[in-house]
């Protein structure tokens, strides 16, 4: 099996149309970039002020008054713009950009998401996600199945909500699932698991979509 | 014109113990640094820093936390420096660190809503969240709202990329961030320029924050570094 932040990333990038505006999150969501087909050219939006970035900045050619989101020197596009963060969250919660794709502490069956704190242990604060997920047209988890083992696509979430029924898919390792109102619709099984395996790995019941096919 | 130009040591020089300070900047990219370690040299303290998040130790705002003069933090990102969960948790009493998170967008708009006289606005965004605790719901075409209220503050630290002497000032590239909307929202407010030029040098196409709502400026900014 390939690299499975890789497989992750690779899939999610099959969601997105040539010409949306996408806002990645940081980690594991910013490498979907690297595996969009050629035709396929998206504008990225970063909530600290850019819409039209570009790659990371090659070392020794980083401005250093051009970041991302995450605090990484970046470089912008060619008809790139800047903004102020008033501005930024304008476009997000507007509904201009059309999906953000960020990882998740556990998401529910009802489309719920936590992603922003753990009390007492980790506080780090939302900073634009809880926007970003009720602003956007559609929302990707892009996440490992679970968490060393223990369920992170539950019933119900147990940690505190970043936003409550904003999430459109989930895509994992073994999987794509879809939320509707029925619940978690399985949707592409990866070849390298079974539905038991998933099923397993998955505390909310999966309903296995009758067009079920194989996760590429 | 009144001489607005001046070193950083006076610049905060009125800036007294409990004052309530915006800080300009993203990960402290666009934070005035000069002014935060005249602020630092000052030494005021009870400090409420209203800031997109709390830097790292030894940048931005958290120089500040690190010299104990924060009592109050409201940001929307923490977790890239690990002194503010050690201040927050700390059984010491007059070290103790209350945090206030908030949305980053429903920050800016409440700071956006400060400076331009707005009584707040109605925001999707943390309606069903612990975000929502103890705020009004407003429904509105059927859906549901958060009232959230204005952000004020005594005094605002901005990073200006290109500032001139009566104040107007622009911003390079994504150190723009929050600076614009703290320019308005602040009674006293003190630009940290890159670069100072004579009036009627930048193009007034370019101007972000004009010079209406600048007091100090202090030159000597350099840009910042990871």
């Amino acid at each position: 099996m390939a690299d499975i932040k890789e497989i992750i990333a690779a899939r999610v990038a099959k969601e997105l149309a040539d010409g949306n505006v996408v806002n990645l999150g940081i980690g594991l969501p910013t490498m979907v970039a690297n595996f969009l087909p050629e035709d396929v050219h998206i504008v990225l939006q970063s909530e600290n002020g850019i819409m039209g970035m570009g790659p990371a900045a090659e070392k020794g050619k980083e401005d250093v008054d051009i970041i991302n989101a995450g605090a990484q020197y970046v470089t912008i596009n060619t008809g790139a713009m800047y903004f102020d963060s008033a501005v930024s969250f304008g476009i997000i919660r507007g509904g201009h950009v059309d999906a953000t794709i960020l990882g998740a502490l556990e998401v529910d069956q009802h489309g719920n998401l936590a992603n922003w704190i753990v009390p007492g242990k980790m506080v780090p604060g939302m900073g634009g996600a809880m926007d970003l997920v009720v602003g956007a047209k559609k929302v990707i988890i892009a996440m490992q199945h679970t968490q060393k083992g223990a369920h992170k696509i539950l019933k119900e979430c147990r940690l505190p909500y970043t936003a409550v029924g904003v999430v459109d898919m989930i895509i994992t390792e073994m999987g794509v699932m879809e939320i509707t109102p029925e619940g978690i619709v399985l949707k592409e099984l990866h070849p390298d698991f079974t539905i038991e395996q998933i099923q397993e790995a998955t505390e909310a019941e999966l309903i296995i979509s009758p067009n079920l096919t194989a996760m590429k | 014109m009144k001489n607005k130009i001046m070193t950083a040591k006076e610049a905060v020089a009125p800036i007294k113990n409990g004052a309530s300070i915006m800080v300009g900047g993203f990960m402290a990219c666009g934070t005035p640094e000069n002014l935060i370690d005249a602020l630092v040299e000052k030494g005021v303290k009870n400090l409420t820093i209203i800031c997109n998040d709390a830097g790292v130790p030894s940048r931005g705002v958290g120089k500040l936390l690190t010299n104990g003069q924060i009592k109050t933090l409201i940001a929307s990102h923490v977790g890239l420096n690990p002194e503010v969960a050690q201040r927050m948790n700390t059984d010491v009493e007059e070290d103790k660190l209350e945090c206030i998170l908030v949305p980053q967008g429903t920050l800016a708009e409440r700071i956006r809503a400060g400076g331009t006289g707005l009584g707040g606005f109605l925001t999707p965004t943390g309606v069903g969240t612990i975000v929502a605790e103890g705020k009004q719901v407003i429904n509105i075409d059927g859906r549901d709202y958060l009232l959230e209220k204005p952000l004020k503050a005594d005094v605002a630290l901005i990073r200006g990329s290109v500032t001139d002497k009566f104040g107007n000032t622009t911003y390079n590239a994504t150190t723009r961030n929050f600076n614009p909307m703290m320019a308005t929202a602040a009674e006293y407010v003190i630009i940290g320029a890159c670069e100072i030029v004579e009036v009627g040098e930048i193009d007034p196409n370019n101007v972000v924050t004009s010079g209406i709502f600048v007091d100090a400026i202090a030159g000597g900014e350099k840009p910042w570094q990871i």
